[in-house]
């Protein structure tokens, strides 16, 4: 009885601090931005200069021979100029009937090189990882990975620490309307001698309207995009190839509210034996305008 | 002292290279192509309210709501803007400036861009030719 008022009490306060959250949130001032909806793949877009976006993006599964998971990632993503973003992730995940346990960070560097808008442009992607074995957030997948991994308890997947560099080329063409693009990953382990690591996410999405609307709307078409989303691993040096490990296809939908809240979701389907059925990831983001103002004496 | 001195040249360079952010250079870098495209929703008021939507939207963040500027971002009520075709503010929507703070807007698509620059017309009617020529001309 004493442990379920308890929970009551824990799930009010949660919920109390949840409308604090947003209460906040609702308080600035901020307007939607024109990122495509993907969770995985990246296109050209970079932050705004000066502008911070927080965002909370969360996975879940149910496989079928592991227990079923929720992984919430917390991202703060800062445009320190045109050409360059910085973005650091705080992740975890909890897994029923095992446990709740902190994966890691991770800091990654976006530098656009070309100074114009091509047909394709390039995005130089650098990120430091710093995480555990326990680490069920799929923001990318790398060499031989396998979902039979998910089986393994936190306990022991935690004791296993990746300190690792990772490089991307980001490719990105806007076309009518429609962004196309296509990351080539690597990645290398710096504390465990393994073999450099590689892996892919290619994507297409669209605006449900090309044209903005004339009255100021909320549910307005303009202000949702659908696309897909392709991404896997691709062995590493000494075994390079699409089979030994884990590839997804994703259908993905976004919402990109005037208030400045940009809302996500992708079912993501498992397409061979080594990946899980499929993972539902969802996710939250709000942009704030010119964080960078608050520290300047004249706003 | 030689590293202060290094320093100091250093960031009179940079104070000098964001002063010419300013100066509308950017307008002698638009191809001759874009300089002539034509808006496809010129003077539609409609499409002025759309435009102004999505300013609102995507660029009231720096510029201000009113398009009136916002600390070292510009006015985009200016006689420079009046002067500029529609193809060259198109252009420079959809290319920014990336090392002066001007992101490149290419990911908002054509129609959307086109829509802003009604709106900026209406903002800033255009000038006969003549006046054009001047207004690019004069030191701001």
């Amino acid at each position: 009885m004493y442990e379920r008022l308890r929970n009551c009490m824990a799930f009010r306060h949660r919920r109390a601090a949840a409308l604090v959250v947003l209460c906040l949130f609702a308080a600035f001032q901020a307007k939607a931005q024109q990122e495509p909806p993907y969770f995985v793949t990246y296109s050209s877009v970079m932050e705004e200069p000066g502008n911070l976006e927080i965002e909370n993006q969360n996975l879940t599964a149910a496989p079928k021979e592991a227990q079923t998971f929720f992984a919430p990632t917390v991202e703060f993503e800062y445009g320190a100029t045109a050409w360059w973003t910085t973005e650091v992730y705080v992740q975890g995940q909890a897994t029923q009937s095992d446990s709740s346990v902190f994966t890691g960070f991770r800091w990654e560097n976006r530098f656009r090189p070309l100074p114009r808008d091509y047909w394709i442009n390039p995005v130089i992607y650098i990120e430091y990882e710093d995480v555990n074995g326990a680490d069920k957030s799929y923001l990318e997948i790398t060499g031989n990975s396998s979902a039979a991994d998910l089986a393994i308890p936190n306990a022991v997947l935690r004791q296993y620490i990746v300190r690792s560099f990772e490089g991307k080329l980001i490719l990105s063409s806007n076309v009518r309307g429609w962004n196309f693009s296509e990351n080539f990953i690597t990645e290398k382990e710096l504390n465990h001698p393994m073999p450099w690591e590689f892996g892919y996410a290619v994507a297409a999405s669209r605006p449900l309207s090309l044209r903005g609307s004339e009255r100021a709307c909320t549910f307005c078409r303009q202000n949702f995009s659908a696309g897909a989303e392709l991404f896997g691993g691709l062995g590493t040096r000494y075994g390079f190839g699409l089979s030994h490990t884990e590839q997804y296809a994703a259908p993905t939908l976004a919402f990109n509210t005037p208030g400045g809240f940009t809302y996500r979701f992708s079912p993501e389907f498992g397409l061979n034996d080594n990946s899980a059925t499929v993972l539902w990831r969802f996710g939250m983001s709000y942009e704030v305008s010119q964080f960078r103002d608050w520290f300047r004496r004249s706003r | 002292m030689k590293g202060r001195i290094l320093t100091v040249a250093a960031l009179i360079a940079a104070s000098a290279f964001c002063f010419a952010a300013a100066d509308g250079s950017w307008l002698k870098k638009v191809p001759q192509a874009d300089r002539e495209r034509v808006n496809p929703f010129a003077g539609q008021p409609g499409a002025a309210a759309a435009g102004e939507n999505l300013f609102r939207n995507n660029c009231a963040k720096c510029h201000g709501a009113e398009a009136q500027g916002k600390g070292s971002r510009p006015s985009l009520r200016s006689e420079r803007l009046a002067a500029a075709t529609d193809g060259e503010i198109a252009w420079i929507i959809k290319n920014g400036q990336m090392y002066k703070s001007m992101p490149s807007w290419g990911g908002l698509p054509e129609p959307q861009r086109w829509q802003i620059v009604t709106y900026l017309r209406s903002l800033n009617p255009p000038v006969r030719p003549e006046e054009r020529v001047a207004a690019q001309e004069a030191p701001k």
